[in-house]
């Protein structure tokens, strides 16, 4: 046994492939093994810039010789059979053997020289690389990420012969593109680290990526910085650089006039570079860059040099940060009915209206309200934090007041798209628009708002809390939900075009982390009233329906069981409490959560099997509604007949008054009750009394019975 | 003392005239940057051997600021390089040509940082990185997949070297006007910062827009009366004059978005036609 070395030097493979590039190089190195039987111990892989590595270790030194025996036709069968089982088998009909009547081939496979198994491997690897593009190079026809200079591959300390593209392998490869330009011999896979950290190249990616994350951080707390932790960073800086070696730079102070978040993104996107904060915790005037060299001067012209082209881009950043504030988001916005958000759903400007309507209603239907702890900060005139703008006072916590800044908010959101900051900057649409919403003098509800109605963004995000916000955000998500159902661009499988299924789940977040009730059918219902209002983009169209507002409401509901399924919400039970036309998000999961609390106690499982059961009578008795008679009197009841009418007596009205009052597990704790007395009827009576009025009577039982369970819950979607 | 940027591009030029290659003087129509040189367009096309270096005017209407921004023009310099088929070496080879100009790599940070090239107007695209020095981009080095639609084989190595940009790293000045243009005092600002005022003014508000989209309709069909006459030269010439004739009327804000990709596609149509040709020719 011996460990295998194999190394493919090229120009430089791009940082983000290479990730996948080394996963890649171990899958098909071990289907290449696997497939011709050569076993291996471990396999590691790494990446630098410039090289694919792979060590596999203690590969055996040959495979194992192999005998397969194949049944074939019997001796007397057609000559096609023969025929066809030799081409199956490669075989010549002497080779094959006759036992009993019937024909059989011995294939034989001897033992081949890792070695030789490796050359293959090698060559299959390098032909069939999922390179994300590839190219070509020179005069050859070889495709690789970038021309491909080198193969090392050794096994033990012998070299694997194989020719790829007229590149032999060998034994040589070559250190740092400039501390060590020259060829370097290894020895194999046991010095070639080593050797190779000898010639200023780490191999390993982690050691790297590991330096990167504390270099950085030293490098800042030694010019008393913090440095702001970018994991994404720290890996792309790992995939440029074989010797890295983090420098702190720094850029003018009148800089930080600029939105922190362009700043950081510029450093960040454009230059790689880490962000850092002062003292203070705000952004501190000053990076780290992460070097590829050791440079002869301790690096004061590297920083130097990065500091002048981060203020060459800083200064672009600032000439549209400044032409941007000087216009008024109002005539930015006005722009937007120039912009189409879609062919059959108008221009942004058409979106904007339908979204400021939308919300504003959210405020006046008092879906969307201030919450009694925060009606001071509503109710104090405040001053705008800017400069040049004038205080803008907010006097009251009137709906009315609320609906204005709210519709104030709505109109601004998307004007941030026309300006150039956006332009230069599209990950940054809604901070710029709070930035220039704020310097411009809006209240602070009105910049927040157009800040973060974006958010949440998915899953992780945080979602907002402040009412305007909540308000546009809703509404902005609703609004495009409800257009692209109306036009038919729903989701399917795994295709979401317009991420219709990410704005349901942040719909459904705002509504229930903000505890707002309504119920969503009633909401999208004023949803698509805006969208085909008079002079809108669908006015004069087919009209909607109640069908189109109950498949949205649907949407969002199985969206809600997507999302609460990390919470361990079973679907079974939303779709039992859906069923009772329970749609306000926040009610829907309160009963949920105290049914699922229900169902999995004793009393709950044991009810649900009796309910089971008395449904199945009935269905099978065929016994519905329709035949149920009045209340009879109650005289000649059995023992447990009339201690089911009983329970039942007392507890239809407890769990309706809890339902009321939305006490849902005092509802739960009303069915409980109803548990002995209907396993006890169970037990003790029979249905199917030869007696037809006992028997008619029994079944109305049940039926009072199901129909008091299913107030609470449809038990019948519930599993179990 | 740092190279004055005359000496720049002198250096380079000796540089590479060492390593075979034709030193080309620039063409003499409007483009927007040196790869549209017929030089490299049509030379990476087909099997024939080239090594080509020049320096190339270019023009980019919409990037023009009067004057008044320090590091953006509407009209400035490229150094074009191509090398069919690319050389092994060529890594090693452009490393060489910034030591020439004077460039540590063990004191300056050296990068090949991944940048797909892609010219929808030419049909053209390749592989390769912006080359960074100490974080600047200074370089464009791509090697080519194909050009007019067609494959190149060989594959031409190209690379651009932006001289302003170097010439300002060099010389360690912030504004592009500051620039030292010889070493008798003349500096770049001197040179061309009145073409700069004027060719804006020109090319955002003088312009005449009626004149221009008839021109490229012009172009457009002498493009095509080139074609017929199988005249591949002439033909990618007037290729060249409508794409920048289309440039210009970008910077007067006279094409609407979705006019845009119309007129980029038509351009293209005309330069692929003219590869064709030039391909059908050689053949």
């Amino acid at each position: 046994m011996a460990d295998f070395l194999l190394e493919l030097l090229s120009e430089e493979i791009p940082a983000r492939m290479q990730a996948r590039a080394r996963n890649d190089l171990a899958r098909l190195f071990a289907e290449a093994a696997s497939e011709a039987g050569l076993t291996t111990g471990a396999v590691a892989t790494f990446s630098t810039p410039r090289r694919l590595v792979l060590i596999a270790r203690d590969v055996a030194d040959a495979t194992e010789a192999s005998r397969e025996e194949l049944k074939g036709p019997r001796a007397n069968a057609p000559e096609q059979a023969l025929e066809g089982f030799l081409r199956k088998t490669g075989l010549k009909r002497d080779q094959l053997e006759e036992r009993d009547g019937v024909y059989f081939a011995v294939i034989a496979r001897e033992g081949r020289a890792a070695a030789e198994v490796l050359a293959e491997a090698i060559r299959k690897i390098v032909a069939d690389f999922p390179w994300p593009k590839s190219m070509r190079w020179g005069d050859g026809s070889q495709r690789w990420v970038r021309p491909l200079h080198g193969i090392v591959a050794m096994l033990g300390d012998a070299i694997v012969p194989v020719e790829i593209d007229g590149i032999a392998s060998g034994a040589t490869t070559v250190g740092h593109r400039f501390h060590h330009p020259g060829p370097i011999t290894v020895g194999g896979a046991s010095d070639y680290a080593e050797k190779l950290r000898a010639c200023h190249v780490i191999v390993d990616q982690d050691e790297r990526e590991a330096l990167i994350r504390d270099g950085a951080a030293t490098a800042a707390k030694a010019a008393k910085l913090a440095l702001l932790p970018d994991e994404g960073l720290v890996v792309e800086n790992a995939g440029l650089t074989e010797w890295p070696v983090p420098l702190v730079g720094r850029f003018d102070d009148d800089f930080l006039d600029v939105p922190r978040e362009v700043i950081v993104l510029t450093m960040r996107t454009n230059q790689k570079y880490f962000a850092c904060t002062g003292a203070d915790g705000l952004l501190a005037p000053a990076f780290v860059c992460v070097a590829n060299i050791a440079a002869n001067d301790g690096g004061e012209a590297i920083a130097q040099g990065n500091a002048r082209v981060l203020a060459a881009r800083l200064a672009d950043a600032r000439f549209f940060w400044e032409q941007d504030v000087k216009v008024p988001l109002e005539e930015q916005a006005a722009k937007l009915s120039g912009i189409v958000f879609h062919e059959k759903l108008g221009t942004v400007a058409d979106k904007v209206e339908r979204v400021a309507k939308l919300a504003r209603w959210l405020v006046e239907e008092g879906i969307v309200g201030v919450s009694d702890d925060r009606v001071e900060e509503y109710s104090q005139p405040r001053e705008s934090p800017t400069k040049g703008g004038k205080p803008v006072e907010i006097p009251g916590v009137a709906r009315d007041m609320l609906a204005g800044l709210v519709e104030r908010a709505a109109r601004l959101a998307k004007a941030d798209l026309v300006t150039g900051m956006v332009g230069e900057f599209p990950e940054l649409q809604g901070v710029i628009g709070g930035y220039l919403a704020e310097a411009q003098g809006e209240p602070t509800a009105v910049a927040d708002a157009i800040r973060d109605h974006y958010k949440p963004v998915g899953q992780g995000d945080e979602v907002p809390t402040a009412p305007v916000t909540v308000a546009v955000s809703l509404a902005d998500k609703l609004d495009s939900i409800v257009g692209f159902f109306t036009i038919g661009e729903t989701p399917t499988g795994s295709k979401d075009p317009f991420a219709l299924r990410r704005a349901a789940i942040g719909a459904i977040r705002l509504i229930l982390e903000n505890g707002l009730r309504e119920s969503v059918y009633f909401i999208a219902g004023e949803a698509f009233g805006n969208l085909f209002a008079p002079g809108g983009p669908l006015d004069g169209h087919k009209h909607w329906d109640d069908q189109n507002v109950a498949d949205v409401t649907h949407f969002v509901i199985d969206r809600l069981k997507v999302q609460q399924r990390e919470a361990g919400i079973r679907q079974d039970l939303i779709d039992a409490v859906y069923a009772r036309n329970a749609d306000d998000l926040v009610l829907l999961l309160a009963r949920v959560k105290a049914l699922q609390g229900f169902v999995e106690t004793a009393d709950g499982t044991n009810l649900l099997v009796a309910y089971k059961r008395a449904a199945n009578i009935l269905k099978k008795e065929k016994w519905e509604e329709t035949l149920r008679q009045a209340q009879g009197e109650r005289d000649g009841l059995e023992g447990e007949e009339a201690a089911l009418v009983a329970a039942l007596d007392a507890a239809e009205p407890t769990a309706s008054a809890a339902i009321e009052k939305e006490d849902f597990t005092g509802a739960m704790a009303a069915l409980a009750s109803l548990r002995a007395p209907i396993d006890s009827f169970f037990d003790k009576v029979t249905v199917n009394d030869p007696d037809a009025a006992k028997r008619e009577r029994r079944l109305n039982l049940l039926l009072r019975f199901r129909d008091a369970v299913n107030r609470v819950a449809d038990f019948s979607r519930i599993e179990g | 003392m740092s190279l004055s940027f005359q000496d720049l591009i002198l250096t380079l030029q000796h540089y590479w005239g060492g390593h075979g290659c034709v030193l080309l003087q620039p063409y003499d129509m409007e483009m927007g940057a040196g790869t549209f040189h017929p030089a490299t367009v049509l030379r990476a096309l087909g099997p024939d051997p080239w090594k080509a270096a020049y320096v190339q005017p270019c023009r980019r209407p919409t990037d023009g600021r009067y004057g008044e921004n320090p590091n953006r023009l509407g009209a400035y310099y490229q150094f074009q390089v191509v090398l069919k088929p690319s050389p092994d070496d060529l890594q090693e080879l452009y490393l060489g040509s910034l030591t020439a100009i004077g460039i540590d790599p063990l004191k300056h940070d050296i990068r090949f940082v991944e940048d797909d090239w892609e010219s929808p107007t030419l049909g053209a695209w390749g592989l390769g990185w912006e080359v960074w020095c100490d974080g600047m981009e200074v370089t464009q080095f791509t090697y080519f997949q194909q050009v007019g639609g067609f494959e190149c084989k060989p594959v031409t190595g190209e690379l651009t070297y932006g001289l302003e940009r170097l010439a300002m790293y060099i010389q360690g000045v912030d504004d592009v006007f500051d620039l030292k243009f010889n070493d008798a005092g003349v500096t770049y600002g001197d040179v061309f910062r009145e073409n700069e005022v004027e060719m804006s003014a020109y090319n955002f508000e003088v312009a005449d827009t009626e004149a221009l989209f008839d021109l490229f309709k012009k172009a457009a069909g002498e493009c095509e009366r080139c074609l017929e006459a199988k005249l591949p030269i002439p033909a990618y010439e007037q290729a060249i004059k409508a794409s920048h004739v289309f440039n210009t009327l970008q910077a007067r804000g006279v094409i609407s978005v979705a006019e845009r990709q119309a007129y980029i596609g038509r351009v293209r149509d005309l330069a692929k036609a003219a590869c064709g040709a030039w391909l059908e020719r050689s053949a």
